[in-house]
């Protein structure tokens, strides 16, 4: 199958780039601040909540989210469906962004930064430690992801004989480069609800099982594919382009199984459990939420007539992404608890600078679209 | 109290020594090396089974420090039984012959015992001039060390003198002193115990270890027994806590000196000198009973390029981690496991603040934000609405 993607073409500099730009330059300035003055100055963080919305919403978050790349990999490559490869390229884009800016945010939320090389420094590692895992997995994945995207960098540049010989160059070891991107993250998605598993009862019951893992990587993966889905369609209507419906409504129906799946490891596990389902105040509301927020899409997008419709699409891949997002912000905040008399909730300077990532997160994808062969060339229909 | 089955009765030459006396030793020996307890009865057969091993002993430039605190600072029999436990044919300031008659029996005994003495040296020996400025019996101790230690089992270089010169190797040095490795050119394995004077029981250990085992102890890159030798002073000292806490005596008899502060600032070489003080101590007498612990900084004494060396107020050195936190080159303890002894600048406060609630600023802009992405997700799946029924239209026309 012979596929062409083109870059869209157009100025770079537009109103909501200008506007997401100023909210960068906010975060930039709070990232200094924090920097010159201490974690205590910009955070509510503390000994018993270490880990904030910067872990929570950056790392967690921002890698699901980034999962796209992953998960058309996961279905393209492994499961050989190549009819999907058009959505690769901008899956992939959007991966790079969600996770190497998850990189940085670890960068801003570790005390002793200036330490942070120890990392892969082999006689400082603890390799004991989930978090050396997840650290080491995430920093292979965002060199992975790099290569990944470089050819669509490389094509960009077809003048340059120099980028096409490199480029040639690179294709000829792609199979082992989406290998890797493919085994990293499932290491490190399973990993990271592995970080729970060791928080023992400080964990609600609710979320705290052995079942962790597995839990995060199908809600990372469902979550991957809801952000295809969701980009497909943002990216259609904000660059007036033709909507890619019937391939998007399939990536739906993988979507409505894996759904399934979860929902049956996570009530089954509740239900062996004997968890406090109903009985757990504030946090079995938030429960509750979060798992209506997985049903939503169930529903939604059970039919294929159903999943044809853009907008039930759009509801179900935004539903989806929020039920994910809810779900780790309820395992690593909501439903832990550092013990009597320790709070947290987020300071606004943290929120800013979270705030200031997704917006250096969107402008990247602007730019890149709009200068390198990201989207599937527009057919006329 | 380690069990021996074959030391029911000790060997007629023990003389005096009480069997719970020598037991008591052997246990006490084998602990200051870090062996189990039961490796005290090893030694006790060990010891007792040999005919007396015999020693040579050879002074060069020395005080007998090193004789002194091996026959006075241990238990109160132990002079006696060193003196029955080991044969010591030949020592200056110990034997009772003495002039041409002491030379007499060292000639005889170590033709007796070729290869089978072990011989100890203390003090420095001089270079200087051929090694004129020290003699025996009209030879210099250059000549005699160079004489017997191709004989010996093994050598021991006991004090700081014989292991690097010590004192008279101190600047200007007239009289080229060097200690008895670097005498003998390197070509002999020497057992280093410096310290001025050395603990009498680094010594014994390292002595019954060889008689023991066979084999002469794990070494460090300077020769000195590892289990005596491995950690810093500091490491090991009960003034550290004030140390990390920035406690420190400035002056002597100031405050922070009677109350027994840290005393780094006062010129203490602890953070330099590796030995075991603080760990054994000396004399038998109890706690504290080692420089630091009665006031006194270390001045480094076993330690090359310190003791004698370096100014006795003048600040240690620390040790820090290098830039790349790789460890040092000829590092005992690899794999980041060098103390970084640098005191924190800060310390954690006593009660930790536990959090922080919402603020309005941040529910209101939190709200905010969920109110516009709602928004605007509801409008985008109505524009999509709109779209659909649009490109249906579209279809349906055509």
């Amino acid at each position: 199958m012979v596929e062409e993607s083109q870059p869209l073409g157009g100025k770079i500099v537009t109103k909501p780039f200008l506007v997401l730009a100023a909210l960068a330059a906010v975060g930039v300035v709070l990232m200094l601040y924090r920097y010159l003055y201490g974690l205590g100055a910009v955070t509510n963080l503390s000994d018993g909540y270490p880990w904030g919305i910067w872990i929570t919403y950056d790392v967690l978050v921002g890698t699901a989210l980034g999962c796209g790349g992953y998960a058309m990999a996961l279905l393209v490559y492994i499961f050989n469906r190549w009819e999907y490869h058009p959505l690769v390229r901008s899956a992939v884009l959007t991966s790079v962004f969600g996770y190497t800016l998850a990189g940085v945010a670890i960068f801003l939320d570790i005390g002793r930064y200036w330490n942070g090389y120890h990392l892969f420094l082999p006689w400082y590692v603890n390799f004991n430690s989930v978090l050396v895992e997840v650290a080491l997995c995430i920093a292979a994945y965002v060199g992975i992801l790099w290569l990944e995207l470089a050819p669509t960098v490389l094509e960009g540049h077809q003048d340059n004989p120099k980028a096409q010989r490199a480029r040639q160059r690179l294709e000829r070891w792609l199979p082992v480069i989406v290998a890797l991107g493919i085994l990293l993250p499932t290491m490190h998605q399973s990993s990271l609800g592995t970080l729970m598993i060791i928080a023992g009862y400080k964990l609600s019951p609710l979320w705290q099982t052995p079942l962790l893992p597995l839990l995060f990587l199908i809600s990372a993966i469902t979550m991957g594919f809801a952000i295809t889905v969701f980009e497909s369609i943002l990216s259609s209507l904000a660059f007036k382009r033709p909507f890619e419906t019937p391939m998007i409504a399939k990536v739906g129906g993988v979507m409505v199984w894996l759904i399934g799946v979860y929902l049956v490891i996570r009530l089954a596990d509740l239900l062996l459990r004997g968890a406090p389902v109903f009985s757990s105040g504030f946090l079995s509301s938030m429960f509750i939420l979060e798992n209506l927020l997985y049903v939503v899409p169930l529903v939604l997008l059970a039919s294929p007539a159903y999943r044809a419709n853009l907008r039930s699409l759009f509801v179900a891949s935004s539903s989806l992404l929020l039920a994910g997002s809810l779900y780790r912000f309820n395992a690593f905040l909501v439903g832990y608890s550092a013990g009597p008399g320790w709070t947290y909730f987020p300071a606004l300077p943290e929120i800013l600078i979270t705030l200031s990532i997704v917006a250096l997160e969107l402008m990247g994808y602007l730019y890149f679209v709009k200068r390198y062969p990201v989207l599937p060339k527009a057919e006329h229909v | 109290m380690p069990k021996c089955k074959n030391s029911q009765t000790l060997p007629s030459h023990f003389g005096l020594v009480s069997r719970r006396d020598f037991l008591k030793f052997c246990g006490v020996a084998a602990a200051a090396m870090g062996l189990p307890l039961s490796m005290g009865a090893k030694i006790a057969e060990a010891v007792a089974a040999l005919k007396r091993p015999p020693v040579i002993w050879l002074s060069g430039q020395e005080c007998t420090g090193c004789t002194e605190t091996l026959l006075r600072s241990t238990h109160p029999t132990v002079e006696s039984l060193i003196l029955d436990l080991i044969s010591l044919d030949y020592h200056e300031a110990l034997s009772t012959p003495s002039g041409h008659l002491a030379e007499e029996a060292k000639k005889k005994a170590i033709a007796a015992n070729k290869g089978k003495f072990i011989l100890v040296v203390e003090g420095a020996i001089p270079m200087k001039d051929n090694g004129i400025y020290c003699q025996i019996g009209g030879r210099t101790m250059l000549d005699i060390l160079k004489e017997t230690a191709p004989l010996a089992m093994g050598i021991v270089a006991i004090g700081s003198c014989a292991s690097w010169g010590g004192i008279p190797s101190s600047g200007p040095n007239p009289t080229g002193a060097v200690g008895a490795a670097e005498a003998l050119g390197g070509k002999f394995k020497v057992i280093n115990i410096p310290g001025c004077p050395p603990n009498p029981y680094n010594f014994l250990s390292t002595v019954l270890y060889i008689l023991t085992f066979k084999k002469l102890p794990d070494l460090d890159n300077q020769g000195r027994p590892r289990f005596a030798y491995r950690r810093l002073i500091h490491e090991g000292c009960e003034r550290r806590p004030h140390f990390d806490a920035g406690r420190f005596a400035l002056e002597y008899d100031d405050e922070g000196h009677r109350r027994g502060w840290c005393l780094y600032k006062l010129g203490c070489k602890g953070p330099e000198t590796y030995n075991n003080c603080p760990a054994i101590l000396f004399g038998n007498v109890g706690a504290r009973s080692w420089p630091v612990g009665t006031g006194c900084p270390c001045f480094g004494c076993s330690e090359k390029g310190v003791g004698f060396t370096a100014p006795i107020a003048a600040q240690a050195s620390l040790v820090h981690f290098s830039t790349t936190g790789t460890p040092f080159k000829g590092e005992e303890r690899v794999g980041g496991g060098r103390l970084c002894l640098t005191p924190p600048q800060t310390f954690p406060p006593i009660h930790p603040p536990e959090g922080h609630g919402p603020s309005a600023a941040t529910v209101g802009v939190l709200s905010g934000l969920t109110g516009v992405a709602l928004g605007a997700g509801a409008i985008t799946a109505t524009k999509l609405g709109k779209k659909e029924t649009e490109s249906d239209d579209k279809a349906g026309k055509e």
